[in-house]
């Protein structure tokens, strides 16, 4: 399957630059609440909406503001929503956790796997109405182990639906690491219910684009359900204001230190082991803001780059258009 | 009950982890569990190590149901739902099984766990990490469900909540845990505020904790026209709204239920039979919930009186300006208690 390197660098770009609009006005309060970036998972998302044409629909989790732009959802009228306005997407009562786009078939949700169940629902729908048409959700390691995602696997299997399951493995389930908590291996699980599993190196949009075209075309032919795995670094913490990345060491010693000797309590051998986790979790997010090795939109920038192919236009383009959408959300009615 | 000796001063979350420091130090058989507990609860995660603070994969039907066993074998778990919204996911645990077990079985076998979750909004979160739920889960006969108001409170009903042998379900208001707002609203950010009702997100409490009694309300303010019942921080919104009618000469009493079930119908009917007015103030579900049910009792008691609630009634909107509408606020309570009189 030919792949558009530019198109789809193109489409990441566009969520980036959304995205690190969102986040300045997140943390100038103009934004409520919690907000979950996609930043660092964009070819997951490229790769396989890319392939997405009218009537397919999409299961979105609590990141699900990638998926939305590069579906084509107007920006301004999600800035809106973000900014809680009556002019917004969903007339400013769901935020960013709750996008809903009938006109896309692409719903979200805040509530960890619940992904996976919906867009089975709407594969059945498309399997009965829609032959041809495919559904796809995504979700992260984390919803894995939710029965509810592991359920629908099975029954996706057992109906054959038209789904395609994208799990975009950051290797964090909010601030645990995920493999301290997960049994054996996600893409085993995947194929003991049957489906059709396949791995692809998540910051590679070309790698993404290429092994969900083939499920795609399998779940379009009606050849059944398939389950891509796809890791992807994790570049901003769980959601803004990640507490591991803002912990304080210095005003949490204290606190720390005293646990540590109060008595009763565990062995010290036990107290150690926590103390030495609290401090690798903390660790760990900060070495991963700066993974620009694993940024999707670097390494296809520098791929694009290598084959001599200019990107002023398209990056200028990119941020007129954000900055358009800015302008017109911030306009007051 | 002699009024406990005050000396410290805490915040909400606060007293509640000393509360737990406190009885896991006398109890080796209480354990937590729940997603990320060792960054929330780092302190007692580094006291009484993984074994009795463990980290539990995003699993809440496998970790709730889990805790319905633990709990009948011999441990006092304290499960962490993190958002009270989430027990949507895990509802067989407590619905079918938990709350179940003492009658099922004859009153032979109990199951003493603490369902710990935060409740409540105020702070842009939307409909689906803002809910409150008591009166649903109250609904279901063997469930205790207790939600504090102040530091004091959190610290004894968490005890209360450990001693009991039975399964409670223990909220926390994300207005008054600091901790949790801090998580889930700021962020860090100095950008935004929230409407924190100051008495009760810190407080002065006790040297040493002692369990309250369960299903006991206190009266916060007493009032001779009209009674005020309520919760969390309905409680604070409902005095701010007593202390503006008594610029009008409207002398309205508060009553913190703290527990929903069970629920302390003698404190509520006493208060009524004299006021003769009650203005219910909860921040879940208008309908078949607590509101009615506590007119219910009323009207079983053989009282007359004249009622309003002020209650959330749709799925609580994401937007500020449309939460704060959506929410029990002091403009609303002030309104519903000057249309009683």
């Amino acid at each position: 399957m030919e792949t558009d390197l530019r198109a789809l660098y193109r489409l990441m770009l566009r969520s980036r630059r959304f995205e690190e609009a969102v986040t300045q006005l997140w943390e100038a309060g103009k934004i409520s609440g919690e907000m979950h970036l996609g930043v660092g998972e964009e070819a997951v998302v490229a790769g396989v909406a890319a392939h997405l044409r009218d009537g397919d629909s999409m299961a979105l989790d609590h990141r699900g503001t990638p998926p939305l732009v590069m579906r084509g959802v107007n920006l301004a009228l999600l800035l809106k929503e973000f900014l809680g306005r009556a002019d917004g997407l969903c007339k400013g009562m769901g935020g960013h956790m709750h996008l809903f786009s009938a006109e896309h078939l692409a719903a979200s949700s805040g509530i960890v796997g619940s992904s996976g169940p919906l867009a089975a629902g709407f594969a059945l729908a498309a399997q009965y109405l829609h032959p041809g048409n495919v559904s796809v959700a995504f979700f992260g390691d984390g919803a894995s182990n939710q029965g509810m995602l592991l359920e629908s696997f099975n029954l996706a299997s057992a109906w054959q639906l038209p789904v395609i399951f994208v799990c975009k493995d950051n290797a964090w389930a909010i601030t645990t690491q995920s493999p301290k908590v997960t049994g054996g291996s996600i893409a085993d699980r995947a194929r003991a219910f049957g489906l059709n599993a396949d791995e692809a190196d998540g910051s590679d949009v070309e790698a993404v684009y290429t092994a969900a075209g083939g499920m795609i075309e399998r779940a379009r032919d009606g050849d059944g359900p398939s389950f891509l795995l796809a890791c992807c670094p994790r570049l901003e913490g769980h959601f803004l204001g990640d507490p591991l990345r803002r912990a304080n060491m210095l005003e949490l010693a204290g606190p720390l230190m005293a646990a540590f000797v109060a008595q009763p309590g565990a062995s010290v051998a036990e107290r150690s082991y926590s103390l030495g986790t609290l401090l690798s979790l903390v660790g760990r997010t900060a070495v991963e803001k700066n993974w620009k090795r694993h940024d999707p939109l670097v390494k296809a920038r520098r791929k694009l780059q290598s084959q001599n192919i200019d990107l002023d236009a398209l990056e200028t383009e990119v941020a007129a258009e954000i900055r358009l959408a800015l302008e017109a959300a911030l306009k007051e009615i | 009950m002699a009024e406990a000796k005050k000396m410290r001063t805490m915040s909400f979350t606060g007293a509640i982890e000393d509360a737990l420091g406190q009885a896991m130090a006398a109890d080796n058989r209480i354990v937590i569990f729940g997603e990320d507990v060792h960054g929330l609860r780092m302190n007692l995660y580094v006291r009484f190590g993984e074994r009795r603070v463990r980290p539990a994969p995003i699993s809440e039907s496998a970790f709730l149901g889990a805790a319905v066993g633990a709990a009948m074998a011999g441990l006092r778990p304290v499960v962490e739902i993190m958002l009270v919204d989430f027990l949507g996911v895990a509802m067989d645990a407590l619905l079918n099984e938990a709350a179940k077990l003492e009658a099922f079985s004859g009153g032979k076998w109990q199951a003493p766990m603490v369902v710990r979750a935060t409740c409540g909004g105020g702070y842009g979160d939307g409909g689906q990490h803002e809910q409150s739920l008591w009166g649903w889960l109250a609904h279901i006969p063997g469930l205790a469900v207790v939600v504090p108001s102040t530091p004091a409170d959190a610290g004894a009903l968490m005890l209360t909540a450990l001693q009991h042998d039975g399964p409670v379900v223990y909220l926390e208001h994300k207005l008054l845990s600091g901790y949790w707002l801090e998580l889930l609203g700021s962020g860090g950010r100095t950008t935004v505020s929230y409407d924190v009702p100051a008495d009760g997100a810190d407080g002065p409490v006790p040297d040493t904790w002692e369990a309250l009694p369960l299903g006991k309300a206190i009266t916060r303010r007493e009032g001779s026209d009209i009674t005020m019942v309520s919760v969390a921080v309905g409680v604070h919104r409902c005095i701010e709204a007593a202390s503006a009618l008594e610029k009008e000469s409207i002398s309205a009493g508060v009553i913190d239920l703290r527990s929903i079930a069970p629920l302390d119908r003698n404190t509520i009917c006493e208060a009524v039979s004299k006021t003769g007015r009650l203005l219910i103030v909860d921040e879940d579900y208008r309908d078949f919930g607590l509101s009615g049910e506590v007119a219910a009792i009323l009207l079983e008691a053989g009282l007359t009186f004249k009622y309003g609630r002020v209650c959330t009634e749709g799925t609580i909107p994401y937007s500020r300006n449309l939460e704060d509408a959506a929410l029990p606020n002091t403009g609303r309570i002030i309104a519903a208690a000057r249309r009683l009189l």
